[in-house]
């Protein structure tokens, strides 16, 4: 797993509270993995404070799982 | 009329959390009071409070994990962790956690709190200013909302009956346990979880108090004694944390589901000084007319008063109190113990109306009055048995609570044993 997979893991775990084995590619974080409206913004506030990038609200919307977290900020980073 | 009764208690006070175990340490006249451990308060006028001593769960310690997932605890200010802690408490002691519908739509909540997230909102702020408004959490409002408790607290229970808040400064705790026995008692509801939760021991909170000149500032070498109502040397008030919840209910409701009957609440008061914005009216008619109102709801005369649980700050307020008690009392003032907790406690804020309405609960269950500590030289002189320095075995059939607050508002409860 890529150093960017890793570190939003860690993320999603800790604000989550969720089992690391539970954040799969397709893990939805309101579907599977219990976040409410509130947690994903708060999720995607830690993003930006880990990686330190701006992710515009439009674009957070599209981040729906745990894959689409780690290629919006693998790309972003690129 | 319907009667109104409480079946459960829950109490996270800096003596300790646990109904049990804070009345054990309050009947050995211990002092929650020290040098402040949360933050570094060495630039305060006051470096001492009464803080809920934090740690593992065991020996009467609050483990916020016990009540609270970690990652739900960021979300909230402290002031709603220990409200929803204290509720936990009361619900489990009661235990009432219907399933049914209609039971939970009869089952509302009313909790509130003096001065809610202030310390959250504090940080916010520092937040906004140094790294701008898109760092500022989802969570920041609704964890820092009064009414949020009473919120928290029907979510995680189903509980849909009236959702309310009160915010009455030292006397919300008193006026949402009165207010909640009114919806019951107006057939609102059947059984409603009421109390307060306070969590301002934080640098803007002690320095907000500090320029009210309200707290005590001299007793940095020995906070214990910090808190000395009607003593020559008391200096203010010490401030406390916490929360206190009871579980009131219909009286025949409570008796169809053979619960543990604590007490009845059988009258509540209320006025306003209509005077300013800190201090009491110096006359003490506020007060006065206050306990007079709840007396004369529960149908007695004063001589019925077995115990007084004073609002009894530790300032220069506790001799307009006394001095209301005492007129009311009349030829019966020399029957009637009256102390102040806070002596222990500190003052506990919004949340101090209901730790005291238990403690006042608690008297009647076991006979016995607790003490006011750090009363070694009466700066009254009264018929009144302040009951010093050690707890008063004694005949208490009914007690009564007092609570005042800034803004001159004004609460007394009055609870009877039930036989």
């Amino acid at each position: 797993m890529s150093d960017v997979a890793n570190r939003v893991k860690k993320i999603v775990v800790e604000h989550l509270g969720v089992e690391e084995s539970k954040v799969v590619d397709n893990a939805s974080f309101i579907d599977d993995l219990g976040a409410d409206s509130l947690d994903t913004v708060e999720l995607v506030m830690a993003f930006e404070e880990e990686f330190g990038i701006e992710i515009p609200d439009d674009a957070a919307e599209t981040i729906q799982t745990f894959g689409d977290a780690v290629g919006f900020i693998s790309n972003a980073n690129a | 009329m319907r009667r109104v009764v409480v079946t459960g208690l829950g109490l996270v006070t800096p003596l300790a959390s646990g109904v049990e175990e804070s009345w054990r340490r309050i009947l050995d006249g211990q002092s929650g009071a020290g040098k402040i451990s949360r933050f570094d308060a060495s630039h305060l006028a006051t470096d001492y409070a009464c803080e809920v001593p934090h740690g593992d769960g065991t020996d009467g310690t609050f483990n916020p994990d016990d009540w609270m997932a970690p990652k739900d605890q960021r979300k909230v200010d402290t002031f709603i962790l220990y409200g929803i802690a204290a509720a936990a408490q009361a619900v489990e002691d009661a235990g009432w956690t219907p399933d049914d519908r209609a039971e939970l739509e009869r089952t509302g909540v009313l909790i509130g709190s003096g001065i809610g997230g202030l310390n959250s909102i504090a940080e916010t702020a520092l937040v906004l200013r140094d790294r701008g408004p898109r760092r500022v959490s989802p969570f920041f409002v609704p964890g820092a909302l009064i009414n949020l408790i009473s919120g928290q607290v029907s979510i995680r229970y189903g509980f849909r009956g009236p959702n309310h808040s009160v915010v009455t400064a030292c006397s919300t705790g008193a006026h949402a346990i009165g207010d909640a026995a009114r919806l019951i008692r107006d057939d609102d509801a059947d059984v409603m979880i009421a109390g307060g939760a306070e969590a301002s021991i934080s640098e803007i909170g002690i320095a907000g108090f500090n320029a009210c000149k309200a707290l005590s500032t001299k007793r940095s070498d020995d906070p214990t004694k910090a808190s000395r109502p009607y003593d020559v040397d008391s200096d203010g008030f010490v401030m406390g944390e916490g929360s206190g919840i009871v579980v009131l209910e219909e009286y025949e409701h409570a008796k169809a589901r053979g619960a543990k009957i604590y007490a009845e609440v059988i009258g509540y008061g209320l006025s306003g000084d209509a005077y300013h914005i800190t201090a009491p009216s110096e006359d003490g008619d506020g007060a006065e007319r206050c306990m007079r109102m709840a007396l004369k709801k529960a149908g007695l005369q004063p001589s019925d008063i077995d115990y007084i649980n004073a609002h009894g700050t530790s300032t220069m307020a506790d001799k307009i109190e006394l001095g209301a008690v005492e007129r009311m009392m009349g030829d019966a003032a020399d029957k009637v113990t009256m102390s102040s907790t806070k002596s222990m406690t500190g003052h506990l804020l919004g949340a101090a109306g209901a730790i005291e309405a238990i403690f006042s609960i608690l008297a009647i269950r076991d006979q016995v009055a607790p003490p006011t500590i750090n009363l070694d030289n009466p700066a009254v002189e009264t018929k009144v048995d302040l009951a010093p320095n050690a707890k008063r075995e004694r005949k208490i059939n009914v007690a009564l609570s007092n609570s005042f607050g800034f803004g001159g508002t004004n609460a007394s409860v009055i609870f009877r044993k039930v036989d």
